[in-house]
């Protein structure tokens, strides 16, 4: 014989789809969609990230010529803006919606309906009492009515039975939670959208103001126009730094904070403040924060008849913790065209056996090393160049020297002179304006007040009867019942014991016994 | 007291909390062992008989036995040398309390600046939350479980991650330092309480898969679960609350809240994994043995993130110093 398949009903595009609803919505399918959340975050903690640091993505995809390409294309430098990313959370908050929806609703009757009449018999919960009180009937309910009712108990009074509710914030908080978490997610959105994020690097005594142009980097949500950016404009007065010269600690930082002058707007009466690394200064809802600082030497460019072609200081960027600093100096008007490279040391080493190289971030010792280049700067061919890198391919090397401040090097091919007059400070600052973090605050307080709630409120049950028996006794049947195991439950309803009980006889008895243990 | 006399002072205070731990470790393996024995020889039955009170298997004629004999040798000593532990625990917590403070002290701030602080901060955390629990409930099963971390964490504090106290980077001049860190010390107590919890109930569940009594003095596997997720219960909304501290404090420093850190993702991460065995637990067949792993995981997640990230990953949080 053979067997027969079984015979489903047809399942339907509907019902297909109902099924998957489900499944999506299901609480396996989020504890899944969980473990995949956190397994798809570990690879950006492990690979550079391009929003966190640029430089060393490009580094690792040029140190990698196989894989770098690979994992590129499959988003690990871009994990947390990565399609599959999405994907993951995307699910897993259509799944939490899902979830959440049909219980808010089931919650919203369940507020407004009373408490589940008392079972048969009430002796088979297991936490259950029987006892005897001498008051009548009517009386003991009335009294587990007032003492349940005082507490805030939801009530269902029947006949010869009082039926109690309570801790319905235990679900409200729990809903309250994930819809935080949704309220959460639309602030990380508006944050994306409509704000931006830039970065600028400003000397002392030079100035800043709020335009595209004037970024070093700047990026910006999809509905942040440049048109959007508030017209702000502060000046770098003053940046005081402090380094450790304990043995223990030597060089590291000890303070920083630079002193601006700001004007909320072009025709903005100007004000002082100081901006400090963990003291943002907020213009016009954005905020300006301080981020980094390194040195800017100042250096006096002469051409071969004397004529001062440039003059001013130039940002170079730390290399080190002790600030030994590169940077290039290029003269393109001069003839021969000439161009520097150079590292800054804030304090020279005593000897230079490892090169060029500061032992102290603070400017104790300040010396310059600067290699000399002649020719091509590359700038003609309109390709955008980096203002701290020399493309030395088309130049001739004509010498590298040390300068102390205040030194002048006459170049050896006679095109020229170089001074090092000095030094000034620079700081960078990050700007940056996110509408949704207020959103996102909010979103967190109240994640953690439903959590606290769904978590430590226990939501319970406690039933009352009360019978007169043949003897004209009043037989008092209590239970309760916890939706949560609760070690708790049997003290509570000891104490409606005590509540319904005939109160004087047992306030006397408990004295006398404590009097007796006493003695 | 001179800067180098307190320096010595909270040095002196950490190591000898180290030794009173050692003996309390001790105490307790004898303890534990002892119990061990006794299971083997005096109850041939799957009974479990606990000092404590609180049995997995508990038969009335098993009482009796022990009622009528009296407490069988190796029953007593494992019950006194559980309290020896108890209370040189409580010993090693007093001392490390005051290395951590006079340390403080010395540095003129919360000794919460570099990785060995935090270390031994951390370690006080653990002894704190265990001890904590203690006062409302006996656990002196768990003392050995609990004991070894932090012998474990103080060990590398003083051996790889001793710095000399020094002045805080301008970074963590922030009180967010003192929010954001204590909130997230208490948790590395309340997540290494946990997992040892759950391992435990990993290792009762095996044995009552198999008949057997399991660990002597140690809980039945679905009270140890409860006490996991009581633990857990405490330090969820905690750890909740340190990273939100942390991003507001980000929010201030560098400006942005969320930035994708390593030590920000691995944060999340374990905030998910966490997130996950509170799902697990309401979930049919995943509240038993894979609950108990999920909570062991948040916990390397944790420890991933406290270790891992400050020493092997370049991140923002790298000042921490090492």
């Amino acid at each position: 014989m053979s067997k027969q398949a079984p015979t489903l009903p047809p399942m339907g595009a509907l019902g297909f789809l109902r099924f998957t609803w489900r499944q999506l919505t299901s609480m396996k399918t989020a504890l899944i969609l969980l473990f995949l959340l956190a397994i798809a975050s570990v690879p950006g903690s492990i690979f550079p990230q391009r929003g966190n640091n640029p430089l060393r993505v490009n580094e690792w995809i040029a140190d990698s010529q196989t894989f770098g390409p690979v994992f590129d294309a499959f988003g690990f430098f871009d994990v947390y803006s990565s399609p599959w990313f999405a994907a993951v959370y995307l699910l897993l908050f259509i799944s939490l919606i899902g979830c959440v929806l049909p219980r808010t609703k089931v919650h919203w009757r369940a507020m407004f309906a009373p408490p589940p009449p008392a079972p048969r018999n009430l002796l088979r919960l297991p936490e259950s009492m029987s006892f005897e009180v001498s008051a009548p009937a009517d009386e003991v309910l009335a009294r587990g009515r007032k003492y349940l009712s005082g507490r805030r108990w939801r009530l269902l009074v029947a006949e010869n039975s009082v039926a109690a509710e309570k801790g319905y914030l235990r679900e409200t908080g729990n809903l309250l939670f994930h819809f935080s978490l949704i309220l959460i997610l639309v602030a990380i959105a508006l944050g994306g959208l409509f704000g931006w994020k830039g970065n600028v690097i400003v000397r002392t005594g030079q100035g800043f103001s709020n335009t595209l142009t004037q970024y070093d980097a700047w990026g910006g949500g999809r509905f942040t126009g440049a048109s959007r950016l508030s017209p702000f404009a502060f000046t770098l007065d003053k940046f005081n730094v402090e380094f450790d010269r304990s043995e223990a600690q030597r060089g590291s930082p000890k303070l920083f904070e630079a002193d601006v002058t700001y004007r909320g707007s072009p025709g903005a009466a100007a004000e002082n403040a100081r901006i400090e690394v963990n003291i943002p200064l907020e213009i016009d809802g954005a905020k300006v924060f301080l981020v980094g600082h390194g040195y800017a030497p100042h250096f006096v460019v002469r051409d071969a008849g004397g004529e001062i072609t440039f003059d001013d200081t130039v940002v170079f960027l730390p290399q080190d913790g002790n600030f030994t600093s590169t940077g290039v100096v290029k003269i393109p008007d001069s003839d021969p065209r000439l161009g520097f490279q150079g590292i800054f040391v804030p304090t020279a080493a005593s000897n230079n056996l490892r090169g060029p190289i500061s032992t102290f971030p603070g400017p104790d010792d300040p010396a310059v090393f600067m290699s000399a280049w002649r020719g091509d700067l590359g700038l003609d061919n309109g390709a955008p160049q980096s203002v701290y890198r020399l493309d030395t391919a088309a130049m001739e090397q004509i010498g590298i020297v040390a300068l102390r401040q205040g030194q002048t090097w006459t170049l050896p091919d006679g095109s020229g002179s170089i001074a090092f007059t000095g030094f000034e400070r620079w700081a960078s600052f990050q700007i940056a304006y996110d509408p949704g973090k207020e959103v996102a605050l909010l979103g967190a307080v109240l994640a953690i007040s439903g959590l606290l709630l769904s978590l430590f409120i226990r939501r319970r049950r406690v039933w009352i009867t009360a019978t007169t028996n043949s003897e004209g006794v009043t037989v008092v049947h209590l239970a309760g019942l916890a939706r949560i195991e609760s070690a708790d439950l049997p003290g509570e309803l000891e104490l409606i014991r005590g509540a319904v009980s005939d109160l004087p006889d047992t306030a006397s008895a408990t004295s006398t016994n404590e009097t007796r243990e006493q003695k | 007291m001179s800067s180098t006399q307190l320096a010595a002072a909270s040095n002196a205070a950490v190591y000898a909390s180290m030794v009173t731990l050692t003996f309390a470790m001790v105490s307790f393996a004898i303890s534990f062992a002892s119990g061990r024995r006794r299971v083997a020889v005096v109850a041939p039955a799957p009974v479990e008989i606990n000092s404590s009170g609180s049995t997995a298997v508990l038969t009335k004629s098993a009482v009796l036995t022990t009622s009528a004999g009296g407490a069988p040798p190796d029953d007593q000593t494992g019950r006194r040398s559980a309290n020896i532990g108890m209370s040189l625990t409580w010993l090693g917590f007093v001392l490390l309390l005051a290395g951590v403070v006079l340390r403080g002290v010395w540095a003129g701030r919360v000794p919460w600046g570099n990785m060995y602080e935090f270390s031994i901060t951390a370690a006080l955390g653990i002894l704190g939350v265990f001890l904590l629990i203690s006062l409302r409930r006996d656990v002196r099963w768990l003392g050995l479980f609990i004991v070894i971390p932090a012998l474990l964490t103080l060990g590398l504090a003083v051996t790889v991650l001793y710095t000399e106290a020094a002045q805080l980077v301008p970074a963590l001049k922030s009180y967010w330092l003192i929010i954001h860190v204590s909130a997230a010390i208490i948790c590395s107590g309340a997540f290494t309480l946990a997992a040892a919890t759950a391992g435990l109930a990993l290792v009762q569940s095996r044995a009552e898969r198999r008949g057997k009594s399991g660990l002597a003095r140690v809980p039945s596997a679905e009270k140890l679960r409860t006490l996991t997720y009581r633990i857990l219960a405490f330090a969820f909304p905690l750890w909740t609350f340190a990273v939100v501290a942390g991003a507001i404090w980000a929010e201030n420093a560098w400006g942005r809240y969320w930035g994708w850190d390593p030590k920000e993702t691995w944060a999340f991460i374990t905030w998910v994994i966490y997130a996950a065995y509170l799902h697990a637990r309401s979930t049919v067949g995943w509240r038993g043995d894979r609950a108990s792993w999920v909570a062991i995981a948040g916990w390397a997640a944790f420890i991933i993130n406290y270790f891992g990230v400050n020493i092997f990953i370049n991140s923002l949080h790298s000042y921490s110093g090492v």
